[in-house]
């Protein structure tokens, strides 16, 4: 299973995505692209309601401005279990999904059954997708066996809600671990039933540990994700979360996918970035674009 | 009545063996009264063929080799040639105008040139090898490593330590070598062979011929499998024979010319500048990151 | 990859990113002798072209018989004051002229590329910083040259005649000007026929900096030039770096006259991939080691060997990595192969690949898209089926062609992989440590790169051995071949 890879000459290959020049037109449509694959995210203790309806509202409609055409929707808001209900009901008819973070989030720290049970509220609660948490202790300690076990069980109870496998690539530090996990986990979500194109995703963060996501890491999932369609023909998703907080970073990670996978992973079904600053730094990009003037931050409304 | 001497004809150094010369032919040595006192072989090209190929054949192994073992090898043939002086001094003295003094002199500095090369074995890496800090994530080093065969064309005088100083120059680096003596005082060279045969050097490592210089050079010019030439003494005519030659297959080409008094000069003909033409640096890179 | 299910991606594609800056080319390209532009006493010109285009750039001096005279005894007057000079201060020039090449980076590599056809990605982010980076380095060494050869008093070697190639035009000015000045040695340049643009530009450079008139002298021409430079008798020392065969004349050509040699050759490197390498890595290090500068590099990974049991996996990962390397227009920011640098070159590399196909290897080629109309234009490209006596796995092509071999021990990648003439450089992936560096141990290459391929820098050595030539450039060994040695005692004849 285990595939060495060479941490140097990754970054070398991710730093070459880094140097596409993107400009004009493939700008435009890259940066649109971009806004549609964002999961909206709030995760903090001091969430509220409100809030999320706020953040509901600005998936929906990212921007109050006219454009031509119209910018699409975001693809996801993404919160805690708790406020899922509160989100289903803002987005109720629009096109933007509902993630919810679970499996006790961020740590994982907590019985399994705990985990399942967040899940399984989650659900009921109307979460379309469920992002997941692994077992970061059973990893580094070598019990791939609970750590694949765990994700099957998760996956069992997530019904037809997609499922996100959060790698928490910042406390498995290597890029090798990386490689090792995203195979486990991939084949983990498989044992425990048929993946249909975009029902799985692997993801790098939660968020709460840094570093998260990189160009390097990123680039050794979606290798892997490339090795595993060449095996079986089943497209894996892509969630590379935290730390991407530019339009230019989109694109370059944009580029990476590109260039990795091919233009078919590029849509929200199969591709999408965590992130919640992003979203006002691709609309000033676009706004820029369209009107020609670069906008005032608080040009934007705050989620 | 004076007995009858048995004169003593020399033979070649080839591959660990002593054969005669593939010619057939010999060169009478005359003493310096004029009285023919032995034979040499009159190497011919096809000597220095076999030379060549027992050298190349011994070569993976010798450079192989710890640097550590390679010195012990060479320190043990300085403790062969220092058993042996009296003979050398001897053998000097057959075709060489010199006094015994003189004569032992050159055999002593020729044991003692032994012992420096054989310290450098294992530490010119470290004179003229080096890391080098290059700006991204790699460890870059650069390695002095044995060029193949090397041929050793000795001075004419001194003939002993001419001759030891250019075959232990490329030896210490693991090159293996074909040595072709001095044309006008052979005998030194001629029983080298023995000391190299008596003291654990593996065979091929050295070979040694007898003649003339000027009849092989064109070939030592243009064998392929000879990577580099350390060359004393040469004439104008015999360089540009080596470097017309050489161009064919790039041979590293090493000529020296000093005068007598600068062969018993250790800083000058055995430090790791005289090591150095006899190298190929290969620098090694290799990413360092978890 | 195919589409099995309708899915809404779109097909993003990069538009063109064309480098917008216009640098000014004079009509008329002078010859730089003793500090002066001057017009060419042969009165004869060569025009140069943009080899993406095949438009006319300028023209260029063809500095004849008088011409390099004049320039070879402008570098003799100045090599007195010039070697004599404190070494901190020769230092400062060259860290001058790395300033200045660093100041005017963005025209140097859009000249760079107009001229030879290389992307501007590379001349950007490869040649130009490379370039500025060796001035920086041998500047710092001008002042402490003693420290380099311990036990050794030293001096420079004299008038130094430089010959480059076309595929590193600026590069390789630096390549050998920073070391020979560095040592205090006066240089004259001959840049290569159908790239002297940036070396020119060089010369504007090296007269910002105020350098000494007559320490650096540039000739440019066709091989003519070289040969009357290489041949002159004021020269001490000849730096050769181009093929194997001119190397070889060289060598001939200057025997007898007691001239300094360091020759920089040609190759056929092998790049070796065990099974246990990190396979996506070893792809990368594939790509760069063959198609970096449309395999116009001496040191090319043009062999590749790799281990049986791996071959379908790498050949499938090496197609599908090559769809995504971009051939075009060498001033577009995303162009990741440029032109041919020039005419005879792309028919020599035509020949080639003709050659492999008649030999009986299979050829493969992604790239479906037409290529422009004008210039000199190759997909890049490899073959399966090699056998290594094929002319494709034994002579240099100089493209981007790669010939794919495999092995089954380490011993046999070994024994294929020294069955060579050339010995410049080599690639080495697997994961096991000791292996790489036995492997390294034992291959014949004056570089090994061991995880990684085609990387450069100031301070590595680099240099070939057997036919590859000799000598090393960059590095603390790179000062050797400018320096002369003298036993401290001074009885050294």
């Amino acid at each position: 299973m285990r595939i060495p890879v060479d941490t140097v000459m990754v970054q070398q290959r991710a730093d070459s995505f880094a140097r596409r020049s993107i400009k004009t037109e493939s700008k435009q449509q890259g940066l649109r692209l971009a806004l549609s694959m964002i999961d909206l995210t709030t995760l903090e203790g001091k969430d509220s309601p409100e809030k999320v309806r706020s953040l509901c509202a600005k998936a929906i409609n990212p921007w109050e401005g006219t454009i031509d055409p119209p910018l699409p929707s975001v693809a996801a808001v993404c919160v805690y279990p708790s406020l899922v209900r509160v989100a289903k009901h803002s987005l109720q008819g629009s096109s933007v999904a509902v993630a919810s973070v679970a499996t006790g989030f961020p740590s994982g720290q907590y019985p399994i059954d705990v985990r399942l049970n967040d899940v399984e509220e989650a659900v009921r609660a109307g979460a379309d997708e469920i992002d997941m948490v692994i077992n970061r202790g059973a990893f580094l300690s070598g019990d791939f066996g609970e750590v694949s076990d765990e994700i099957s069980r998760v996956r069992g109870v997530c019904g037809t809600a997609h499922l996100k496998i959060i790698l928490e690539t910042g406390e498995l530090e290597t890029l090798e671990n990386i490689r090792i996990a995203s195979e486990l986990s991939i084949r983990a979500a498989a044992n425990a039933g048929p993946i249909k194109d975009g029902e799985v995703f692997i993801k790098t963060s939660t968020g709460k540990i840094s570093p998260a996501a990189t160009m390097p890491v990123t680039l050794v999932m979606l290798e892997v994700i490339r090795d595993y369609y060449e095996e079986t023909g089943i497209r894996i998703g892509m969630k590379p979360a935290g730390g991407i907080k530019t339009a230019k970073q989109a694109l370059h990670y944009l580029v990476m996918v590109k260039e990795t996978l091919g233009n078919d992973w590029l849509t929200k079904s199969l591709f999408r970035f965590g992130a919640s600053s992003l979203t006002n730094d691709v609309l000033r990009q676009l706004v820029r674009q369209h009107t020609g003037r670069y906008a005032a931050t608080y040009d934007f409304s705050e989620a | 009545m004076s007995r009858l001497t048995v004169p003593k004809t020399y033979k070649l150094y080839i591959g660990g063996k002593f054969p005669r010369t593939e010619s057939g032919r010999s060169l009478a040595i005359e003493n310096q009264k004029g009285e023919t006192v032995a034979h040499i072989c009159h190497g011919s090209r096809k000597d220095f063929r076999e030379a060549v190929e027992s050298a190349n054949k011994a070569f993976g192994a010798w450079s192989g080799v710890t640097g550590y073992l390679r010195g012990q090898i060479m320190y043990r043939m300085a403790e062969m040639l220092e058993g042996r002086r009296e003979e050398f001094v001897a053998a000097i003295m057959v075709t060489s105008n010199v006094t015994v003094s003189a004569a032992r002199k050159e055999v002593d500095a020729s044991v003692d040139r032994l012992v420096r090369f054989a310290g450098w074995t294992d530490k010119h890496q470290q004179i003229i090898g080096c890391a080098n800090a290059v700006a991204g994530d790699y460890y870059n080093f650069t390695v002095p490593q044995p060029q193949g065969v090397v041929v050793a064309l000795s001075p004419k005088t001194p003939p002993l330590l001419g001759l030891v100083t250019c075959i232990a120059a490329p030896l210490c680096s693991g090159n293996t070598v074909v040595a072709i003596g001095s044309d006008s005082h052979p005998i030194p060279t001629a029983i080298l062979g023995e000391v190299c045969q008596t003291s654990d050097v593996p065979a091929g490592v050295i070979n040694i011929l007898t003649g003339y210089q000027k009849d092989i050079i064109e070939h030592v010019a243009t064998h392929r499998q000879v990577a580099a030439v350390y060359a004393s003494d040469l004439s104008k005519k015999d360089r540009v024979i080596l470097e017309e030659g050489g161009s064919e297959s790039m041979k590293r080409l090493h000529f020296v010319s000093v005068d007598e008094e600068t062969w018993y000069d250790n800083s000058a003909m055995a430090s790791p500048w005289e090591v150095e033409p006899f190298v190929e640096h290969k620098t090694i890179w290799h990413p360092s990151a978890c | 990859m195919t589409t099995q299910e309708q899915h809404d991606p779109v097909g993003w594609e990069y538009s063109p990113a064309p480098e917008q800056i216009k640098v000014h080319i004079e009509p008329k390209n002078k010859l730089f002798i003793n500090g002066a532009f001057v017009s060419p006493k042969s009165r004869s010109w060569f025009s140069t072209i943009n080899p993406s285009n095949e438009q006319k750039l300028a023209d260029i001096a063809c500095a004849g018989k008088a011409d390099v005279n004049n320039a070879v005894l402008a570098a003799k007057k100045a090599l007195p004051k010039w070697s004599k000079m404190c070494g901190s201060v020769r230092a400062k020039y060259l860290y001058r002229i790395a300033r200045r090449i660093q100041e005017r980076a963005r025209e140097l590599a859009i000249l760079e590329t107009m001229d030879g056809g290389k992307p501007i990605k590379e001349s950007r982010d490869v040649d130009i910083p490379l370039a500025a980076q060796h001035f920086f380095y041998y500047a710092g060494w001008a002042d402490k040259l003693e420290y380099a050869f311990p036990g050794r008093s030293i001096s420079p070697v004299g008038v130094c005649a430089q010959i480059i190639p076309w595929n590193f035009p600026l590069l390789m000015a630096a390549w050998k000007l920073a070391p020979a000045l560095a040592c205090g040695n006066t240089c004259i340049l001959k840049p290569a026929e159908t790239t002297s643009l940036t070396a020119l530009r060089l010369a504007e450079i090296i007269q910002e900096v105020g350098l000494p008139e007559g320490v650096v002298n540039i000739v440019t021409g066709a091989g003519d030039t070289g040969k009357i430079l290489a041949e002159h008798k004021t020269v001490n020392k000849v730096a050769f770096t181009g093929s194997t065969e001119v190397g070889k004349l060289l060598m001939r050509s200057t025997a007898g006259s007691g001239k300094k040699l360091t020759l920089e050759l040609g190759g056929k490197s092998a790049n070796i991939i065990f099974a246990d390498a990190a396979i996506d890595q070893a792809v990368e290090g594939i790509i760069s080691g063959i198609y970096f500068n449309q395999g116009h590099v001496c040191c090319a990974g043009s062999r590749l060997f790799v281990e049986e049991s791996i071959v379908s996996e790498v050949i499938q990962k090496l197609k599908h990595r090559l769809q995504s390397l971009r051939v075009g227009d060498p001033l577009d920011k995303n162009t990741d192969l440029g032109a041919i640098n020039s005419k005879a070159q792309l028919k020599t590399v035509q020949q080639y690949i003709r050659t492999g196909v008649d030999e009986g290897a299979e050829f493969h080629e992604v790239h479906q898209d037409r290529l422009p109309s004008k210039g000199y234009w190759c997909n890049p490209c490899f073959f399966t089926e090699v056998q290594p006596s094929h002319t494709i796995a034994r002579e240099e092509i100089f493209g981007p062609v790669l010939s794919v071999m495999t092995f089954r021990t380490p011993q046999e990648a070994l024994t294929r992989a020294n069955n060579s003439p050339y010995g410049l450089a080599a690639g080495i992936w697997t994961d096991k440590g000791s292996k790489i560096f036995e492997m390294a141990k034992q291959i014949d290459a004056g570089v090994v790169w061991c995880n990684t391929y085609n990387k450069f820098d100031a301070a590595s050595p680099f240099g070939g051995f057997k036919e590859s030539g000799f000598g090393r450039e960059g590095g603390m060994q790179g000062l050797r071949p400018y320096i002369r040695l003298q036993n401290t005692s001074g009885r050294m004849k």
